[in-house]
């Protein structure tokens, strides 16, 4: 049934695409086909892997970052009152500024390269993140926390046995939105003062006005979004179903 | 039974005033010796402190005034080693199984392997729980999720339980046969069991003794002696003894919950 609806949407996309190239013509998009085909050819050309490689790298590490420090600042402020009342603010007003007016700074903190990008991509995904680990530690059941005391854990030992396993779910959740806001970071920051990455291989193609090109990079950077969105997704499922029996 | 287990002397807790309430005078003062290898039970109106009283013997409150003792040795805001506590809420940990529940305190202690999975396997077939050792708490009913903490306080060897109404939620037959199997394992540990319920039934047919607690600041009133011997628990509720027993009880706690509701 699943498998059913799955085959239909992507057949929807696919026709909506291919009457858009009928309308639009082939100076603002290539057809479906033709996409597949050149997606097809970049994968299988050797120049093309550097730049896939740099953007994977600068990706992993950005949202390795931004978990952790998600999660540590979530915690934090979740765990301790006046951190959040100082700190909560803050971090709904960072959340809701565009990322991009902050480019200027990453670049002038980081210089151009890798650290830049990892950087963008990170303070895209900490936010959603924080806000989600935030919610799961504040909304810890006490006595989960009171049974850890009277089984004598230390307080660290309490983070990350039983306040850590008790949030996942929620932590979850803030990752899968946090993954595709890290690739957006990524890709953006590769857009601008980049020699490399699929970003660059971007901006390049619409200075060229290579259409193919660009359609192809944005079919293999979907593709790779939705994928790994479902995988997130049935993961987080399976998890809330585990420790709480929802549907 | 003459030896002092659990010591507490002018004990007082006071909650501080916050913004949104004046200070509150919540317990006490209370002078209570718990004897070893005795079952005490504790009764008293809605908001008396029960639970305060249950949190400051275990060391996860502090007394405001006074002192707690646990073998002659100061109880002070840190949870004492000898101490488990079982608590109203189902405090089963959901992400993992009834053996892994049952296992997780003993696993942060040096005790080795073999042995926690000796213990582990003893308390899973005491609280008849051997056959869900792998399922999750969500795929059991709440009476049985309380036998996991329980089995989970259990295996720690406590010499001392607390118990804060932890079959609360359960219906009454439950409630019945949790009482007694709460009974036989009390006999077997040889432990001192503290108990908090609301229901004066289930003081009647338990304890050896029932500190009836005042309503807010909770004192104890009176401490009433059942007199039970071995025969005590489920079968005992149709006899005069624990008749007399229950109507004392709400003869002393009528006009204190009186008093919380109207309070209240």
């Amino acid at each position: 049934m699943r498998t059913l609806r799955a085959a239909i949407l992507i057949a929807c996309v696919l026709a909506a695409w291919q009457a858009l190239f009928a309308f639009a013509g082939a100076s603002a998009l290539t057809s479906p086909r033709d996409t597949i085909a050149y997606a097809a050819e970049l994968l299988s050309s050797p120049g093309f892997y550097p730049h896939l490689i740099e953007t994977a790298q600068a990706f992993a590490v950005a949202l390795a970052i931004a978990i952790s420090c998600g999660i540590l600042i979530g915690f934090t402020l979740g765990l301790y009152r006046f951190a959040a009342d100082v700190g909560e603010p803050v971090l709904v007003a960072l959340y809701s500024i565009p990322k991009i007016t902050l480019y200027p700074i990453v670049l002038l903190a980081f210089g151009i390269g890798m650290p830049a990008k990892i950087a963008f991509g990170a303070i895209h995904g900490i936010m959603p993140i924080a806000i989600f680990a935030l919610g799961a530690a504040r909304n810890l059941n006490p006595v989960y926390l009171k049974a850890a005391r009277v089984m004598r854990l230390p307080p660290s030992r309490i983070a990350a046995r039983v306040l850590l396993p008790a949030a996942i779910p929620e932590i979850f959740t803030g990752i899968r939105i946090g993954f595709s806001l890290t690739l957006i970071g990524t890709l953006l920051g590769e857009m601008f003062a980049s020699q490399r990455g699929i970003g660059h291989l971007l901006i390049q193609a619409i200075g060229l006005h290579n259409v193919r090109m660009i359609m192809a990079l944005t079919l293999l950077l979907v593709v790779v979004a939705v994928t790994a969105s479902a995988l997130l997704l049935a993961v987080d499922r399976r998890l809330r179903r585990h420790m709480f029996g929802a549907p | 039974m003459s030896e002092v287990h659990v010591a507490l002397r002018g004990v007082t807790r006071v909650f501080p005033a916050t913004a949104a309430q004046r200070e509150v005078r919540a317990l006490g003062p209370i002078d209570l010796d718990l004897m070893r290898g005795e079952f005490f039970v504790v009764v008293g109106p809605s908001g008396c402190g029960k639970s305060t009283l249950l949190e400051i013997i275990a060391g996860l409150n502090r007394p405001t005034e006074g002192a707690v003792t646990l073998e002659g040795n100061p109880v002070a805001g840190e949870v004492p080693e000898g101490i488990g506590v079982v608590f109203q809420e189902d405090a089963s940990f959901p992400w993992l199984t009834v053996t892994d529940n049952i296992a997780f305190g003993l696993r942060q202690t040096a005790l080795d392997k073999a042995e926690i999975a000796t213990r582990v396997d003893h308390a899973l077939r005491l609280m008849g729980l051997t056959d869900f050792a792998a399922a999750y708490p969500v795929q059991l009913s709440g009476g049985m999720r309380q036998r996991v903490c329980l089995a989970r306080t259990l295996v720690q060897r406590p010499r001392v339980i607390l118990l804060d109404e932890p079959f609360g939620a359960l219906d009454q037959q439950t409630r019945f046969l949790m009482g007694d199997e709460l009974l036989r394992l009390w006999r077997d540990s040889g432990a001192t069991v503290m108990l908090i319920t609301h229901s004066l039934d289930e003081a009647g047919m338990l304890a050896d003794r029932i500190g009836v607690m005042s309503a807010r600041p909770g004192r104890m009133l009176e401490i009433i002696e059942t007199r039970w011997g071995e025969e005590r628990g489920s079968r005992v509720v149709a006899t005069p003894r624990f008749g007399e027993i229950t109507a004392r009880l709400w003869q002393l706690l009528r006009d204190e919950s009186q008093r919380a509701m109207a309070g209240a």
